[in-house]
């Protein structure tokens, strides 16, 4: 997953939070904290990385719309899947063909 | 309990500050005390009844009587999105509407509620369409009763003038930071020219100060997300704070009030009460009729007839502990909608009151009554029917009636 910035609000139990807790207006308080929001479970179907045939372009970091590409030292990591909603950009975009789309709930 | 009432019959109090006496439309006295409020921004558009007030408020702007941004929008539906903009960058903000604009505003009132933005609005009462209709009913606020903001009615143009400035401590105050709405019945106190007292610009200014939003989004440096998504994990809490909010209004509406009452000398309650405390028997009105019916309840009396009257103030937040404590002794309440609440029981201040009274240990007959729909004139003709109907309900010679009864309806 990726780092999350460091906030001064402290959101960590926000799903318990009761009525008077809730702020004003449901204004977001502080900016930095979309990583808090895991919008993995939207997705229908997984991107798989092939290792063999990738070549670490990073076309598929620059597609990302979700930052979900995970990159290390100039390589490709595999996927951030608390947040890719598996929208297969990444799956066209391969020239390699590296990235295949499996249907989420299914066999691996 | 706070003292919720006013009476009209209680001596005035002297005023602390001028009194400037003019002769006015109520409309006229709106658009003065918006020009005295001064605010920063203000996005309307124009509508029938209500023209006169944005009309009024031009001619200040294009004067350079105030420093409002005067924004030209295409609809009413633009108005109050702009003017939820404004008021989420940080500014102080005032629109005014009637009836159809008002329901073209609709899903934007529900927003500026829940995103808490203290902006100040008149709705000059007009009929709902259709069939078209440009002339007093409540109909249209009374569409938007659910939609969390304050409402507040008016009988006279003093009471639509002094609402003003009270709306603008009112909304801004720290606990209630919400919308207001001001009715004026259209026509009958929008057009008719009154007399009536209205205070010194310097006076107002001080009285409203300067506003310092709570959070803003022009506020580079504490930046927020304003009126964000929130799914079912969150929703729910925002609306429960959205009610606490608004009940705690009330106490906000008594406390500006009794402030605006020590500079003025005029005094407003969450409802006032005429001749209420020997009474049998009452009338609950809002709006122009309460001064018709208070001219009836006058001559009623002067027969012996033990009738008096409340008129409601604020609707919104609704004061049923206050209204039921006032109305406890009665042995029968007539309660005057000028608004149906179609399929309903009968009309939405009928049924509030009703509901209100419930649970109290001794709780009068009330009986519902719907009059004025789109303008039709309501006489004294009409409520001595009424009053009839309570002395023969209190004595009991007649059953309440389970339906609402149309008043000066051909039939």
């Amino acid at each position: 997953m990726a780092e999350k910035t460091k906030m001064k609000w402290d959101i960590k139990d926000i799903d318990n939070w009761g009525w008077k807790k809730a702020p004003m207006g449901a204004t977001i308080q502080e900016a930095g904290n979309a990583a808090y929001y895991k919008t993995g479970g939207w997705r229908t179907e997984r991107p798989v990385l092939n290792n063999e045939k990738c070549t670490n372009c990073l076309i598929c970091w620059i597609s990302c719309p979700d930052a979900s590409i995970m990159v290390n030292d100039a390589k490709m990591e595999g996927f951030d899947y608390d947040h890719c909603k598996g929208c297969g950009i990444c799956s066209k975009v391969c020239a390699p063909k590296a990235i295949e789309m499996h249907p989420e709930g299914g066999e691996e | 309990m706070a003292k919720a009432a006013t009476k009209l019959n209680a001596p005035a109090k002297k005023p602390k500050v001028k009194a400037i006496t003019v002769a006015m439309t109520g409309n006229a006295g709106c658009a003065l005390a918006m020009k005295q409020i001064n605010p920063d921004v203000v996005a309307a558009y124009p509508i029938t009844p209500q023209t006169t007030i944005v009309e009024e408020f031009a001619t200040y702007v294009a004067n350079g009587a105030v420093d409002t941004e005067y924004v030209n929008v295409e609809s009413e539906h633009s108005a109050m999105s702009a003017c939820i903009g404004a008021s989420a960058a940080g500014a102080r903000v005032m629109t005014t509407t009637s009836s159809q604009g008002l329901a073209l505003m609709w899903e934007e009132l529900s927003i500026a509620s829940a995103m808490r933005l203290p902006i100040v609005m008149h709705n000059v009462n007009r009929a709902l369409s259709g069939p078209i209709n440009i002339h007093c009913d409540h109909s249209d606020s009374m569409g938007a009763r659910d939609m969390g903001w304050v409402q507040m009615f008016g009988e006279t143009a003093q009471e639509a003038y002094d609402n003003t400035i009270i709306a603008i401590r009112v909304a801004e105050h720290e606990k209630v930071l919400l919308p207001v709405m001001i009715m004026h019945d259209g026509f009958i106190t929008s057009h008719a020219i009154d007399r009536f007292d209205v205070l010194e610009d310097d006076v107002v200014k001080k009285f409203v100060g300067e506003y310092e939003p709570k959070q803003a989004l022009l506020n580079i440096d504490d930046p927020k997300t304003f009126g964000p998504f929130a799914m079912p994990a969150y929703y729910f809490e925002q609306r429960r704070q959205l009610r606490e909010a608004l009940d705690g209004a009330k106490d906000i509406v008594l406390k500006v009030s009794k402030e605006y009452g020590k500079l003025t000398g005029r005094s407003y309650g969450l409802f006032e009460e005429y001749r209420l405390d020997d009474a049998h028997i009452a009338i609950v009105v809002m709006g122009s009729t309460a001064g018709t019916a208070k001219y009836v309840v006058d001559q009623a009396r002067a027969k012996g007839i033990k009738v008096g009257l409340l008129k409601l103030r604020l609707f919104r937040p609704f004061p049923a502990a206050e209204i039921a404590e006032a109305l406890s002794h009665l042995k029968a309440v007539a309660v005057m909608d000028r608004a149906d609440s179609i399929g309903a029981l009968g009309g939405p201040v009928y049924m509030e009151v009703k509901a209100a009274l419930y649970n109290s240990k001794k709780r009068p007959h009330v009986q519902g009554y719907v009059y004025g729909l789109g303008g039709r004139d309501t006489g004294p003709d009409q409520i001595e029917t009424v009053i009839d109907d309570l002395k023969k309900i209190a004595r009991g010679t007649e059953a309440p009636r389970e339906q609402v009864t149309f008043l000066g309806v051909k039939g």
